[in-house]
């Protein structure tokens, strides 16, 4: 039987304000989830905590809302016991880029293949909208007492330094490219990242919709003129072709170069992906020839209630 | 040679250079710690001679170069000022220089004998027999020679000696052959050097018997058991068990395909845990080992398995703390962390193991309990066990059963993940299960794992996790919530590592004449009140012996049993307790003598 998009819903009351961004995220991913037809109970939605935190509990596929910066951790491993299955990975700026910085880095090391989504609004939203690590350094969103001390993080920026091998972004009003791109990042083979742009409406009145839309600079020309445009709209081409050092360096840098593109241009779409670097799961392989077809959570570890795993060599070896 | 050992390593916090000692006891019959007395000490630096010449005991003997002899304190610069100046007052009060011959004297005044020998004319005779040149410079071999001149002169044949040899430098045939000449020549030059009074010419062999390390029993217990996957971060003195788990991570499974363990360095201890919690939703046996300062990492997400009901295990090799404390020294500190570890209400289980042998079986266990009862269980090991190299029984894998009590293999209609029952445990589904779907979340839940505020619901949930430490006291046997070593007069309560020492005190006691009873707490927490209430019903003394500062046994005690520690034995050193000074503290003890804390001190 086919699923459709609604199979995707949970009925599960959604206390999210209205007119956040956080809504379009939710619908891209269901309408991707629904689209490549993955079955319910053959993927887990893992979310870390805050608004974004609660997105496993509108989806309806298992669903971990974990700790606040610490849901890549609970998702790698759920994904190397299980690697069947279809990880997606949701949380905050602030959780992924602050709280949970050191594991964004290792995980992009590790290259665990499964998808990362940052619902990145440059605010603390659940704890009323202090400053988050994307904020630029002087702003002051409304409930900031002065204006922001710390300088920003580049989230693509930082994927591309810590190794992720598919590095994109999303703009939440967009949902229909979003839904596009979380396809190509569930599909890509490798730690795919996700930026998405993502209004808050109650806490940042910098970066709102209006001003995403370009409606301030409208007033200054006279054409209506959206600040985000699509990178694959350019001749811009994210993709390493050949296992060659010199053009992943290109391909890294042009990528690089991009993320810093800010102000009245901000590019969407994918800024870099390379499949020719091995999959964690592939690593494990290396190491353990039958480990994909027989992982962690398939092993049948005991017969009767009594353990079936061979020690008799080991103990051998200690006998004296 | 047949004989049972217990041996212990001791070594600073460094890569190399610091001092290190390894001490290892050998009997005929079964022995479970060291004693304060040294018989017999082979040295092969100057450190060792100034740091333990004082262990020997007046039967005993020193192998040493004779090189050393002039050697004083300034030299050796790894001697710490502190302990210089302890040394150099002894040294001062007894009227003897700063040198190894200043130390050597005193132990010869006490009756030790002495045997000198020029590690560097070993060599360099060596070199002429062998003609080979190379021999003369090659110092890396005085650990060997040190070793074969001790088994020379307690004549124990020399076959072992070179079989070991040849073991350890199984992938170097050429260096095991040098390292056998230089081993021949020594043991033989023993010969030629005044007699020693022990010898250890062997006797019969035990069959069953293996030579395990400290964390043998961890290790092999959680590949028997089933444990799948390992997340770790590195540590002292934890790490080791992860090591081992990634060397052996194929492994034969009888009648089917080979299984593995996946092992996963993590960036940091809050990944481990993450990372195992993760896995452990799938349906894996999943575990994480590390010590204090790791441990404290992983305090939240400890909580997050406890209102998830997610089963874990957490092998925490104690050290010394507070804070990163003696890194690489025993302790026993961490207890009433691991019973208190993680914000809020949730029910855990705290399980500790006494030696290596029990610790196989005691990871089976732990792995059921947290299947069973759908909780986080924290296996209490530390540095003693851990840096122990003993003979014990063959370790047997079909005593250690395997109940994953109710976790689902298929879901039929409608699935509640924590749904109420009868006896609080919910069925468990795994992700990816077909039919299966739940929800989980670090807030308070419904039935399904979506958050829930409600206040009705919130007692209810509440009630069914908190349910869990009755209904292990329940199900748990007796004899797995403690062991009765006899309880008499007075009776010794402990918990963990101090268990060896503890019985080779009794039965020191015991051939006096002396009977003093000894309750050995394995299930911590939630603690097993009845049955240890039961076992001292005749007691009235109550002595707690444990390796930290605050007696934390003793506070746990107190709380449940609602009686009041007689006596503690405590040490917190960061070095292991030896049975001599467990002896003569109960013997001071019973003869009312002694001390409401009796606070151990030996050991360099």
């Amino acid at each position: 039987m086919a699923l459709k998009l609604a199979d995707y819903k949970t009925d599960v009351h959604n206390d999210w304000c209205p007119g956040c961004g956080d809504f379009g995220i939710v619908n891209a991913l269901q309408m991707a989830l629904a689209e490549m037809g993955i079955e319910r109970d053959k993927a887990t939605i893992f979310s870390g905590i805050g608004c974004s935190g609660k997105t496993s509990h509108f989806i309806n596929t298992y669903g971990v809302h974990t700790l606040h910066g610490r849901v890549l951790t609970f998702a790698q491993g759920g994904k190397l016991a299980n690697p069947e299955m279809t990880v997606v990975a949701v949380g905050g700026d602030g959780d992924g880029l602050g709280i949970g910085a050191g594991h964004f880095v290792a995980a992009g090391r590790r290259n665990v293949d499964m998808t990362y989504i940052i619902f990145d609004n440059g605010v603390y939203g659940l704890t009323k909208g202090q400053a988050s690590p994307t904020l630029k350094l002087g702003e002051q969103t409304k409930s900031l007492p002065s204006p922001n001390t710390n300088y920003d993080v580049n989230p693509i920026g930082l994927a591309i330094a810590s190794g992720f091998t598919f590095v994109a972004r999303g703009y939440s009003y967009d949902v229909k490219h979003l839904k596009d791109l979380i396809i190509k990042a569930v599909k890509h083979k490798g730690l795919a990242f996700l930026d998405v742009l993502q209004p808050c409406p109650t806490y940042n009145d910098i970066n709102t919709r209006d001003w995403y839309a370009g409606v301030d600079l409208a007033q200054e020309s006279i054409e209506r003129h959206s600040r985000i445009y699509k990178l694959e709209d350019t001749q811009f081409d994210p993709l390493v072709h050949y296992d060659d050092e010199i053009e992943v360096n290109e391909k890294l840098s042009q990528a690089l170069i991009k993320s810093l593109e800010w102000g009245t241009k901000i590019p969407t779409g994918v800024f870099y992906q390379n499949e020719l670097i091995s999959t964690y799961t592939i690593r494990l392989k290396d190491k353990i020839p039958n480990y994909l077809e027989n992982p962690p959570a398939k092993q049948k570890i005991s017969e009767d209630g009594f353990p079936i795993t061979d020690v008799s060599k080991i103990l051998d070896s200690l006998q004296v | 040679m047949g004989y049972q050992i217990f041996g212990k390593r001791e070594f600073y916090s460094n890569i190399k250079g610091e001092h290190s000692y390894f001490t290892v006891r050998v009997s005929d019959q079964k022995i479970h710690s060291n004693v304060n007395d040294v018989t017999l000490m082979a040295s092969f630096d100057a450190e060792t001679i100034f740091r333990h010449f004082d262990e020997v005991s007046s039967d005993g003997g020193i192998i040493y170069d004779s090189e050393l002899e002039n050697v004083d304190t300034e030299i050796v610069r790894t001697l710490d000022s502190t302990f210089k100046e302890r040394l150099h007052k002894y040294l001062e009060s007894k009227n003897k220089p700063f040198t190894i011959s200043g130390v050597l004297e005193i132990a010869k005044e006490k009756g030790v004998t002495l045997y000198p020998v020029s590690f560097k004319k070993i060599l360099e005779n060596l070199a002429q027999e062998a003609d080979n040149p190379k021999l003369r410079g090659l110092i890396r071999m005085y650990n060997v020679i040190g070793v074969s001149l001790s088994l020379g002169l307690i004549k124990m044949p020399s076959d072992s000696l070179l079989n070991s040899i040849d073991t350890i430098f199984s992938k170097k045939p050429q260096i095991a052959e040098i390292n056998k000449q230089a081993a021949n020549y020594s043991y033989n030059y023993a010969s030629k050097l005044e007699n020693f009074e022990h010898s250890l010419t062997g006797t019969t062999k035990q069959p069953y018997t293996i030579l395990v390390q400290g964390h043998y029993g961890t290790s092999i217990g959680k590949i028997v058991a089933g444990c799948r996957f390992q997340s770790y971060y590195p540590i002292t003195p934890a790490s080791d068990e992860s090591n081992y788990l990634e060397s052996n991570e194929i492994l034969q499974i009888q009648d089917d395909r080979p299984g593995s363990t996946a092992v996963i360095q993590t960036e940091d201890e809050i990944s481990a845990i993450g990372m195992m919690i993760g896995a452990a939703l799938t349906g894996t046996r999943s575990s994480t080992s590390t010590s204090g300062p790791g441990f404290a990492l992983m305090t939240e997400a400890i909580g997050w398995a406890g209102i998830n009901e997610v089963p874990i295990v957490i092998t925490l090799y104690q050290r010394s703390g507070p804070s990163t404390g003696l890194p690489t020294r025993h302790g026993q500190d961490d207890l009433l962390f691991a019973v208190n570890a993680g914000a809020g209400d949730f029910p855990k289980i705290v399980y500790a193991s006494g030696d290596i042998e029990e610790s196989f079986y005691d990871t089976g266990r732990c792995f059921n309990y947290a299947d069973v009862f759908q909780l986080p269980v924290i296996h209490m090991m530390d540095k003693f066990l851990s840096s122990s190299v003993v003979t014990c029984k063959r370790f047997e894998p079909n005593k250690i059963t395997i109940d994953r009590g109710k976790l689902l293999d298929k879901v039929e209609g409608e699935y509640k993940r924590f749904a109420f029952t009868d006896d609080g445990i919910s069925p468990r589904s795994r992700l990816g299960l077909d039919n299966g779907i739940f929800w989980n979340t670090g807030d308070e839940s419904d039935e399904y794992g979506h958050i829930s505020e409600d206040p009705v619901e919130r007692i209810m949930m509440m009630d069914k996790r908190m349910s869990k430490l009755d209904l292990a006291l329940e199900r748990i046997p007796d004899e797995e919530q403690a062991v009765s070593f006899g309880a008499h007069e007075h009776t010794i309560v402990s918990w963990g590592s101090t268990k060896g020492p503890i019985i080779d005190a009794l039965s020191m006691l015991k051939k006096e004449g002396i009977d003093i009873g000894f309750i050995q707490i394995k299930l911590i927490h939630p603690f097993p009140t009845d049955y240890v209430k039961s076992l001292l019903k005749d007691t009235k003394i109550i002595i707690d012996i444990e390796a930290n500062y605050s007696g934390q046994l003793g506070q746990i005690f107190k709380q449940n049993i609602l009686k009041d520690i007689d006596y503690f034995i405590l040490k917190y050193t960061g070095r292991g307790m030896t049975s001599t000074e467990i002896y003569d503290s109960l013997k001071k003890i019973v003869e009312n003598k002694a001390d409401k804390r009796e606070v151990l001190t030996h050991g360099a």
